[in-house]
């Protein structure tokens, strides 16, 4: 064949192969999880765990990244924190949960509990950028008992209390 | 241990980037891998090994080390495919590096390519976070940068103006790089400003767009790269640095950038750099949106904390400026994921070497590139005109 050839088209030609391709994922979420979620689900409760730095962190996790140290011990933060960061989406957006797109706007921010030295990204009750702000305060609000099914989606979203 | 082998970039290959629906992937890795070699007058048989670079979740081709094979030019030789992000293309660079100043490989091909129209980008970005912590509340990279820039602007008091400045002097730069994607010659800052708000307060014109396209760099040992090229860019420092593992862990992570403080200490100390904004002559950092330039500029200290706003209504990092950042047109206006941060580096080589073309900054000796990605993950390579020493 003619190299030169096999590489002249008119791009207006060019084809290509549509596919979707659906994979399922069921994902362990582990002891560290596993005992957080529970918490969660049934007390209502938010647990972080802690080093003997004093570091505290939320995820919980086995070991310290900034100390390296075994994060042994429990406690209990939050529900109420403050906003380290936040947005308000207006880009429509497919939920990775759901597959569907997810309503807009909507806000969505980092949220600092109190007693806690890290973040979790979460969803806020606000729609307009005048509601939200890097320092404002919020609180979690949790779904009713009976909807708890011990995902990070059993707390709805948090509120702006500032 | 022995002391590493001395190492140059000598020649570098791009693509045309933009919407390539006439390529396919393995197509659009060869135009970079070929324009790169035949600007030396290479051929494959001269290449000792293959690094490739390529973040597999946008097309969903897991194996492109072997279903590519052929066309990265590695059949029979060593071939190492590397994921690392937003990072990758500047982690393939590093291995090309450490690969030849081990002493293990004389001339090795590096090449990172993406074709972001063929899968969906925001959606393979959500498979970076944790299924079970982070993607019930994710919005792809957008929102993401949109919140970090929130922290950054509650700490630095930079405007949505002078950010929308960085936005203007990407997509004029591009209009003078033949290969960039986005190019914006009559851009104003009021377009920028009133460009439609993905996700408050990144317009759509404060974001990178999803591009196709590849590079290609050859690193060279010692012995070989003055023969290959006239003004070798030689590798003085080479780091890399991360940050904790969830998003949320640094809450400050655009204002305060830890693992990109972390590796360009790291390589400022080893390249001897004191001043940076007075010892380098380019610079091509990896800045998905315009308020993480800014943010980047002070975490590699060409200003201070906070000055970043300041910096670019000074003009200092504009083409003409005392430190031209990123005079291809950056991420901002071309963005094949899996190549970015390596166009980064090979730009960097480029302006070293003196074959940038129109958008050459003068008399350039010493140049710093980065690549930045996945949870603030960061590699830095500093090149030189001169040999180290």
């Amino acid at each position: 064949m003619n190299a030169e050839a096999a590489h002249t088209f008119n791009r207006d030609q060019a084809i290509r192969i549509e596919q979707q391709i659906t994979l399922r994922y069921r994902f362990a979420a582990g002891a560290h999880a596993t005992r957080f979620f529970t918490a969660l689900r049934d007390e209502g409760k938010i647990l972080a765990t802690r080093d003997a730095a004093g570091n505290v962190m939320v995820p919980p996790r086995p070991v310290c990244g900034l100390s390296g140290l075994p994060m042994t011990e429990w406690v209990e933060v939050g529900p109420n924190g403050v906003l380290a960061g936040c947005t308000i989406v207006y880009v429509p957006f497919i939920d990775p949960m759901t597959g569907t797109q997810r309503p807009v706007p909507y806000g969505f921010g980092l949220v600092r509990f109190d007693g806690a030295d890290t973040a979790i990204y979460h969803l806020l009750d606000a729609t307009d950028p005048e509601q939200i702000g890097v320092g404002k305060r919020v609180q979690a609000v949790f779904k009713p008992p009976a909807e708890r099914t011990g995902s990070l989606a059993d707390i709805r979203h948090f509120k702006i209390l500032d | 241990m022995s002391a590493p082998v001395r190492a140059a970039i000598v020649a570098t290959g791009q693509t045309d980037h933009g919407r390539r629906f006439d390529t396919s992937m393995a197509e659009i890795a060869r135009e970079a891998i070929d324009r790169c070699l035949e600007s030396r007058g290479l051929h494959l048989d001269d290449i000792d090994a293959v690094v490739a670079g390529n973040m597999e979740m946008f097309e969903g081709i897991y194996l492109v080390d072997q279903l590519f094979v052929g066309a990265l030019g590695a059949l029979g030789k060593p071939l190492y495919k590397l994921n690392t992000g937003g990072t990758v293309g500047a982690s393939t660079a590093l291995a090309c590096y450490h690969l030849v100043a081990s002493g293990r490989h004389r001339r090795v091909l590096g090449v990172g390519f993406q074709k972001q129209s063929e899968g969906s980008t925001q959606a393979a970005i959500t498979t970076v976070g944790d299924p079970i912590w982070e993607r019930a509340v994710m919005a792809g990279a957008i929102g993401n940068f949109a919140a970090m820039a929130s922290t950054y602007i509650a700490d630095s008091g930079v405007t949505p103006e002078q950010a929308a400045k960085v936005a203007v002097k990407a997509r004029r730069n591009a209009c003078l790089n033949p290969h960039a994607h986005l190019k914006m010659p009559d851009i104003t800052v009021e377009e920028v400003l009133a460009s439609e708000m993905l996700a408050y307060p990144i317009h759509r014109l404060d974001m990178c767009p999803a591009s196709d396209g590849a590079c290609a760099i050859v690193m060279a040992a010692d012995q070989e790269a003055g023969k290959l090229a006239d003004r070798p860019a030689w590798v003085h420092a080479v780091a890399t640095a991360h940050d904790q593992q969830y998003m949320g862990d640094s809450p400050k992570r655009l204002a305060v950038m830890r693992s990109l403080q972390a590796a360009s200490r790291k390589a400022y100390a080893l390249a001897g750099i004191e001043d940076p904004l007075r010892d380098f002559d380019v610079a091509e950092v990896y800045e998905p949106a315009t308020y993480a330039e800014l943010a980047m500029c002070e975490n590699l200290q060409f200003c201070a904390m906070g000055q970043g706003g300041r910096l670019i209504d000074d003009g200092v990092t504009f083409l003409d400026g005392q430190l031209p950042v990123n005079p291809s047109g950056g991420v901002l206006s071309t963005n094949p994921v899996g190549a970015t941060a390596m166009i980064r580096v090979a730009e960097a080589a480029m302006q070293v070497m003196g074959e940038a073309g129109a958008h050459q900054v003068p008399d350039v000796s010493r140049a710093l590139a980065t690549g930045y990605g996945g949870n603030a993950w960061t590699d830095v390579m500093i090149l030189s005109a001169e040999r180290p020493r």
